[in-house]
């Protein structure tokens, strides 16, 4: 590291709030978080229970998320917090304010500066790069929820990799909507053997998880799970042959940048049927936008 | 073939001090049904769930003919052997279909499940067996999409065999299959029963109080009583020559109207 980028990272650990812990957590709770991390990055799609801890926000605003992001966060490190896409999104604004006030360090909206990027529903339209870390805050851990609800089933189902249960799910979509109508948490198999959820991000997505370069970490707080998907491993969206697996489209390209290839939102802008779309990835239409003007 | 399809030696289970199911032992061959009857507490389900491996014998061995890798103690499978030959080569129907479906999908996909669990992938494929077996069980193709909630609970009934039989199993166990349905509904169905085992062929062992269930389906019959085998032997031998007191009492409780 060179000498005013050390200097820069010195002041700002000073303006971090010395009264809590770095990072908020306990040593000893970083550690066994990073126990569990290991674990599951070792084994791909696997859900591994850990001692989630009591955080300063409430369960369903990223307690998973924020707990792995405190594990493995460091002085260096530059972190980016997305919400919908967005980094100006209030959960997105709280979470950066969070550990900038914990651990000082560099936060930026940049997807390609960021060493570290926690999301909520959304993985940016920049491809990630070798050396990123993607957080991910899942509500939801188990695919197999809503169709098996005893726990100690599911989890049997997980060790005997019996998962013919989630097709009756995408064959009763098919049935019902004549097409496979699951457009978020859509369900994958990780290297070929567990099935994973893939948290709340749209299927559009879904792709951009496939032999990633990025490390990408799950953590659900509520359910006290942590899985990974290691950097270049497998990951299929599973599907019917005759009915495979796509990903949305939309009839319109981005109102402010133009993109045509990005997830996204629209927007009604008034009471008379008006309404627009717009790129959901915030710091990419913005990136088109500075880069055409 | 000259072997049996299952055999069940000394077959015994407790519960705590209570025995459930003392010694019993019995050879089912291919394309037979065997009916298990006696009065309720006698034993009939515990022995079907031993035999079927979702209850573990304390004493005994039960043993099944596979497909392709011989003569195998079932409890001695490993778990996941033991779930994939359940929901391949046998079939097991419940007293109550709501056991044994899946009350919140369509009928479609509650005959399609085992054969995506085998791994069907192709959706057109499944729902046109699906179709088919819904025709089998004589139910209204029709109502493919609709949810089991919506059907009476012989068509429950009916579906749930489908479901069992779509992967075209050697070996089905029945529990109690028409109880809980009116007269003209279970004469239906045991119709059915019986033109399925025989075109099949498939191997039964149905478990019932019901001693005109007994005669209508089974070859062979097995009376139990406290949990031990009082008696067994063709089904008209025993329900017309009776020989043990037990037997007797059952036959002669029967009511004709």
């Amino acid at each position: 590291m060179n000498a005013p980028v050390a200097i820069a990272a010195e002041a700002r650990a000073a303006a971090r709030e010395n009264q809590y812990n770095f990072a908020y957590l306990d040593e000893r709770t970083k550690r066994m978080i990073r126990r569990a991390i290991l674990k599951a990055v070792a084994i791909p799609g696997y859900q591994v229970p850990f001692g989630s801890r009591e955080m300063p926000l409430p369960y369903g605003w990223g307690t998973g998320g924020i707990q792995v992001t405190a594990s493995i966060i460091g002085p260096r490190d530059v972190l980016k917090v997305i919400d919908q896409g967005a980094d100006d999104t209030v959960n997105a604004v709280n979470i950066r304010r969070f550990f900038q006030r914990t651990t000082g360090v560099a936060v930026t909206d940049r997807t390609a500066e960021a060493t570290l990027i926690q999301t909520r529903h959304r993985i940016p339209e920049t491809p990630l790069a070798a050396g990123q870390i993607m957080v991910y805050q899942v509500p939801v851990p188990e695919p197999l929820q809503r169709l098996e609800p005893r726990e100690a089933e599911s989890r049997r189902m997980h060790a005997l990799g019996e998962y013919g249960l989630m097709h009756v799910k995408l064959y009763e979509d098919i049935a019902r909507f004549g097409r496979i109508a699951t457009a978020y948490d859509y369900p994958v198999m990780v290297n070929g053997r567990y099935m994973m959820s893939p948290s709340p991000i749209p299927k559009f997505d879904n792709p951009k998880l496939h032999m990633s370069p990025a490390l990408q970490l799950f953590g659900a707080g509520r359910e006290k799970r942590i899985y990974a998907v290691p950097p270049w491993t497998r990951v299929e969206s599973l599907d019917f042959e005759d009915h495979p697996f796509e990903v949305q489209k939309w009839a319109s390209t981005c109102a402010l940048c133009g993109s045509g290839g990005s997830f996204l939102d629209e927007v009604i802008t008034d009471d008379r049927g008006g309404r627009m779309f717009l790129c959901s990835d915030t710091d990419y239409c913005r990136r088109r936008r500075d880069a055409t003007a | 073939m000259n072997e049996p399809l299952l055999k069940a030696t000394n077959v015994s289970k407790y519960f705590g001090k209570r025995t459930a199911v003392d010694e019993v032992s019995l050879e089912l061959w291919p394309g037979e049904v065997l009916a298990v009857v006696g009065e309720s507490g006698s034993g009939k389900t515990t022995l079907l769930d031993c035999l079927a491996g979702r209850a573990r014998p304390d004493v005994g061995r039960v043993e099944y003919q596979t497909r392709h890798e011989g003569v195998k103690d079932i409890h001695a499978l490993a778990e996941a052997e033991r779930r994939l030959l359940a929901r391949t080569d046998w079939g097991y129907v419940h007293q109550s279909p709501d056991q044994g479906l899946r009350m919140g999908v369509s009928a479609g996909a509650n005959v399609g499940e085992r054969l995506m669990a085998l791994g069907a992938r192709h959706y057109g494929n499944i729902r046109d067996e699906a179709t088919d077996w819904l025709t089998r069980v004589e139910m209204d193709p029709a109502r493919i999409d609709e949810s089991p909630r919506s059907f009476s609970g012989g068509m429950r009934q009916r579906l749930q065999i489908a479901r069992n039989l779509v992967t075209r199993p050697r070996l089905v166990f029945m529990d109690e299959p028409t109880s809980g349905l009116d007269v003209s509904v279970q004469a239906r169905l045991l119709d059915l029963l019986r033109s399925l085992t025989r075109s099949l062929p498939l191997a039964a062992i149905v478990v019932t109080h019901d001693l005109a269930v007994a005669r209508l389906l089974a070859h062979r019959l097995m009376v139990m009583k406290d949990g031990r085998a009082v008696e067994s032997g063709l089904t008209d031998q025993v329900l017309d020559d009776p020989q043990h007191p037990y037997t007797q009492l059952l036959v002669s409780s029967v009511l004709h109207p």
